[in-house]
């Protein structure tokens, strides 16, 4: 979704304010919610792009006045919300009124250390071969769709050159609606910077991972034309 | 601290009360362990950092052959070391060298290799770098106080996939006799990033300068 979340070539932030200590909490409650959520990811109630949608979905406005933990406490208030696992009333003062809803597990602190070295790998076997080989010439698609996507504005109707396949992995758009895992091949594709600012960059090239879905083909000696974007 | 204490609204705040309520609340419906949290919490904040980071490092400078199955497979080559898993299930190594330089970003949220940098510093997560990184690299470098050269090649990688990057930066020269562990330590958090580089042992190169 065109939210707040995708913030690749937005300007007026101002500077950029190097840590004077390396703390990776600054409140105190800022562990516990980081822990919290992991946890609850932990249950299996939301999938790893349903937890990020419900993180972009804040108001623009909110999301961008929030501090990252902020951010993740909102989006799993929600995310629990939306299952019926809490309730508003409960929320309030933390006293339990409705029974718990059944959950698939429950990380125990001794499966702590194990799940985390597990973690989640995304990659899966590949069903069909990859369309695209490292040197092809692509552009990233034009789309906008309101749901869950990987794909950042600042790259959509631009061309690049497929510089490294990297097997294929589940699909964040499909994942994010519920629609199943739809593994597609994942690439990382090279954007020249002056291909996405203009003379307005100090970048020379910047790169990004794109499943295919997100690539159409573009004939390298072809002319670049917004016409030949596809259907409208 | 495994059981939330009773909130005293005294001298609580208002997001200190509300985490409290929640973690009560997910305790007592049986969604979560206390003691799991307390576990989680812990290894983020005292087992995982960049020193794991900073080894893999050391190695890639000494060891041609360790360098070569970094390249090839990352996740292979840091699991040598133990260290795998959430959020580094696929990694992927960018080899600085003389005129090139890597810098990385998450522009979509703040993707970061857990297992050899740890959790993300907080400006990494901010706004002002996530939306400077892709089109003003070199200014976000100068807020950290690094000036590249102008014909050194800046390429940026947005981390919006699994996949996660570390960058490898060039060895200090005047350190072809120091040890995997003294190397490690010039290897600092902001090197692995792009927004740094590693210290340069000025003293030793000066001594050993003719």
């Amino acid at each position: 979704m065109n939210g707040a979340q995708d913030l690749g070539g937005m300007q007026g932030f101002g500077r950029v304010v190097p840590d004077a200590d390396d703390a990776h909490f600054h409140e105190s409650w800022e562990p516990r919610a980081f822990a919290l959520t992991l946890a609850m990811g932990a249950t299996g109630s939301w999938n790893l792009d349903q937890g990020r949608f419900a993180r972009e979905s804040l108001p623009p406005a909110q999301y961008l006045a929030s501090t990252y933990y902020r951010i993740w406490l909102e989006a799993l208030v929600r995310l629990m919300l939306e299952r019926g696992q809490v309730t508003e009333a409960e929320l309030i003062d933390g006293q339990l009124r409705e029974p718990p809803r059944p959950l698939a597990r429950v990380l125990s602190a001794d499966a702590v250390p194990a799940a985390l070295a597990r973690g989640a790998p995304t990659e899966r076997e590949a069903a069909a071969p990859a369309r695209f080989a490292v040197g092809d010439a692509v552009m990233a698609r034009q789309i906008n769709p309101a749901t869950h996507t990987r794909l950042p504005r600042y790259v959509r109707g631009r061309r690049g050159t497929i510089v490294a396949l990297h097997g294929t992995h589940v699909y964040p758009d499909t994942h994010a609606r519920g629609e199943g895992e739809s593994p597609c091949w994942l690439y990382t594709v090279r954007f020249d910077a002056h291909e996405l600012w203009g003379a307005d960059t100090t970048a020379s090239s910047v790169f990004v991972d794109c499943w295919e879905p997100y690539l159409e083909v573009l004939a390298s000696d072809r002319a670049h034309s917004p016409t030949s974007a596809g259907p409208r | 601290m495994s059981t939330p204490a009773e909130p005293h609204r005294n001298t609580l705040s208002d997001m200190e009360l509300r985490v409290l309520a929640l973690e009560k609340l997910l305790i007592d419906k049986g969604y979560v362990d206390a003691k799991a949290l307390d576990v989680l919490i812990d290894t983020y904040e005292h087992r995982v950092g960049p020193r794991n980071g900073a080894k893999v490092v050391a190695r890639a400078w000494v060891d041609a052959d360790y360098r070569a199955r970094l390249a090839v497979d990352a996740t292979a080559a840091i699991a040598e070391f133990g260290y795998t898993g959430r959020q580094g299930e696929h990694m992927v190594a960018l080899f600085n060298e003389p005129g090139v330089h890597h810098l990385v970003v998450c522009t979509l949220c703040s993707c970061y290799p857990w297992p050899v940098l740890g959790l993300p510093p907080a400006w990494y997560k901010s706004a002002p770098y996530r939306s400077r990184a892709v089109i003003d690299p070199r200014g976000v470098l100068a807020d950290f106080g690094l000036e590249l050269p102008a014909q050194t090649e800046l390429r940026v990688f947005d981390s919006t996939a699994e996949l996660r990057y570390l960058v490898i930066p060039t060895r200090p020269a005047g350190t072809d006799d120091w040890t995997l562990e003294q190397l490690a330590d010039l290897v600092t958090r902001d090197s692995m990033i792009g927004t740094g580089l590693p210290i340069f042992p000025d003293s030793v190169t000066a001594t050993l300068a003719p």
